[in-house]
């Protein structure tokens, strides 16, 4: 039985998609960061820290936080709920900001709270704490997003049982621009036949859904 | 179907071989030393770094095809060279596949390096420069997790020899001592001011290491007397704190249980436990309630940060490395600046060689992130 994707979120160019549909967007001269922690206002969560991240840990925040508001908490088992995400840029953004920092004898003021964020796999942390994910943990760096090597791996932790659900997806940012791809994706008994498998192709397809 | 470990290599403070860095982790030596480099950072500090004339000498060997190549390329690229000096597989077939453990790659290509291609500070281009010099025609996979990174890319190449796909998987790993680094861990206040002390009373932070390591895994049906095989592995969050450890060991605790799972040996089945031992105070603890709650405290851990220093990325693959060396020779290696107990929950920690039979071992890695992750090593 393939594991099913139960929701799915887009973010990017200023808009926040969940299933396709466009729910959240701001006027493109707002500049990318603003519109994110715009986005965060707009899900209604109150939720300090989130404003303490690094601004690659917030977009992943942010999409886990819209989907998994669709996905309904209480439906699905935490503790073997895994998140596994993939990007381009690792965390390159923040790691030119904690360079800035050092990169003078004259000006060296390194900071831990700066630094912690220089892994890209923080962001998991800050999701895995939030929303109490004790399950399998993996971060992947591509050239592009992969849905072959998704399906595959994920697919395969739960064949080995080792998650029962998982969030996954693309979260990649750079000076210039973001773009998130989160879904999530379950094994349940009473599966239904219309739902999204996932595939290969049934995310090729998920991924490319808001580019008209 | 099996997956066994054919072959192996480690490049660090103490060596450019696995036979090299075994035979020194045995007499107790240590790589980490004063480093008075104001590049790397304003003030003296600790760190066990690669000898740089010799590191220099075997590139200009090896590298036969001449190619402009950062520190840590000519370390990944040595280390899978000399790793497969010793097999006869075929690195430039379609059925091996090479996967990449790093934290920070070139990260000191933040500022530009002559005749270096920029963008090999990203991950994936780091990957691919390694894999086209290899020749090998699949995508590299980069796997970086903080520092489980090692350990979860084992993990995974087990799983990829499990798909139909490969025969042979590749997996390297390494990062070096940089600024970058070494002024990160210096602002968490979580360098040692000695060279560290794995679980002993009186250890006070952690060492940092550069290493680049190798490990050769093969899908066998016929799997021999004598081989290592892996059995099973997880990985698993606290969900607690991004830069501290769980203080009910959670995470670990759970990746520990699945990866027993996976492999179905029983945890009063295993022999012995190589820890992540990093040295600050919260880590050793975290792992000694980890170890505690299994019920395995009467059994010898140890930790090889005493000797290597933290090597982030390639921690879990030189680590790794050294306990299959350990199996086969049946003996427990040292952990060295390790002298009295006093963690939150009592260990047994081998402060010399100790020989006893090893027929099944377990790997711990824990890093930022409140990641975890657990390896179990059988000997067929």
């Amino acid at each position: 039985m393939t594991p099913q994707i139960t929701a799915f979120c887009h973010i990017k160019k200023n808009q926040v998609f969940l299933n396709g549909k466009r729910i959240f967007s701001t006027g493109p001269e707002v500049d990318m960061r603003e519109f994110v922690k715009a986005a965060f206002r707009n899900t209604g969560t109150k939720y300090p820290k989130f404003f303490k991240m690094d601004d690659y840990s917030k977009l992943g925040f942010l999409a886990a936080e819209v989907l998994m508001k669709e996905v309904g908490e209480s439906t699905i088992e935490a503790k073997s709920t895994g998140i596994v995400f993939s990007n381009r840029h690792s965390t390159l953004t923040t790691d030119q900001l904690f360079q800035d920092s050092i990169q003078s004898d004259d000006a060296f003021f390194p900071s831990p709270s700066v630094f912690v964020y220089t892994l890209p796999n923080i962001m998991a942390g800050e999701i895995a704490i939030r929303h109490h994910f004790t399950g399998e943990n993996a971060f992947f760096v591509s050239s592009a997003f992969d849905p072959d090597w998704h399906t595959f791996y994920i697919n395969q932790l739960f064949e080995s049982k080792k998650i029962s659900a998982c969030l996954s997806g693309w979260v990649e940012m750079d000076d210039q621009s973001l773009e998130a791809f989160v879904y999530f994706v379950e094994k349940r008994k009473n599966q239904q036949n219309e739902s999204m498998q996932h595939t290969v192709e049934e995310l090729n397809n998920l991924y490319k859904i808001n580019d008209k | 179907m099996a997956v066994r470990f054919v072959s192996s290599n480690i490049i660090s403070s103490l060596g450019f071989s696995t036979e090299e860095n075994f035979q020194n982790l045995l007499h107790g030596k240590a790589g980490i030393q004063t480093i008075n480099d104001p590049l790397l950072y304003p003030a003296p500090f600790l760190a066990a770094c690669i000898h740089q004339a010799e590191l220099e000498e075997r590139w200009i060997e090896t590298n036969q095809k001449e190619v402009a190549s950062t520190r840590l390329e000519k370390m990944l690229i040595l280390s899978i060279t000399e790793a497969l000096s010793k097999t006869k597989i075929d690195i430039s077939s379609s059925r091996t596949a090479i996967l990449l453990s790093t934290t920070k790659g070139n990260i000191d290509l933040l500022n530009l390096i002559e005749s270096i291609d920029p963008e090999r500070l990203l991950l994936w281009k780091l990957g691919e420069f390694i894999g086209h010099y290899f020749g090998n025609p699949n995508p590299v996979r980069v796997v970086t997790n903080a520092c489980i990174s090692g350990v979860l890319a084992i993990n995974t190449a087990a799983m990829m020899l499990k798909g139909e796909r490969f025969d042979h998987i590749i997996v390297v790993g390494g990062d070096l001592v940089t600024r970058f680094v070494v002024s990160g861990f210096m602002s968490f206040l979580s360098l040692s001011e000695t060279p560290c002390k794995p679980f002993d009373r009186d250890r006070d932070g952690l060492s940092l290491g550069e290493a680049a390591g190798t490990l050769i895994l093969e899908k066998t049906s016929f799997p021999e007397q004598g081989d290592i095989l892996f059995s099973g592995g997880a990985t698993a969050n606290d969900a607690n704190h991004i830069s501290g450890p769980s203080r009910t060991a959670e995470g670990s605790v759970i990746a520990i249980q699945n990866a027993l799972n996976e492999s179905g040996i029983a945890a009063q089945d295993i022999d012995h436990i190589n820890a992540h031992g990093t040295a600050t105070r919260y880590n050793d603890d975290m792992e000694s309630i980890a170890i505690q709650r299994l019920g395995l405290s009467e059994l010898p851990v140890n930790s090889f940060k005493g000797s290597w220093g933290h090597t982030l990325g390639a921690a879990g693959i030189i680590e790794t490395a050294a306990l299959i060396e350990s199996m086969k020779a049946d003996t427990i290696l040292p952990t060295v600046g390790f002298n009295m107990p006093g963690t939150t929950e009592n260990l047994i920690v081998t402060k010399k060689p100790l020989s006893k039979p090893l027929h099944t071992c377990l790997k711990l890695a824990s890093g930022f992130g409140g990641c975890n992750a657990a390896l179990v090593l059988n000997k067929k």
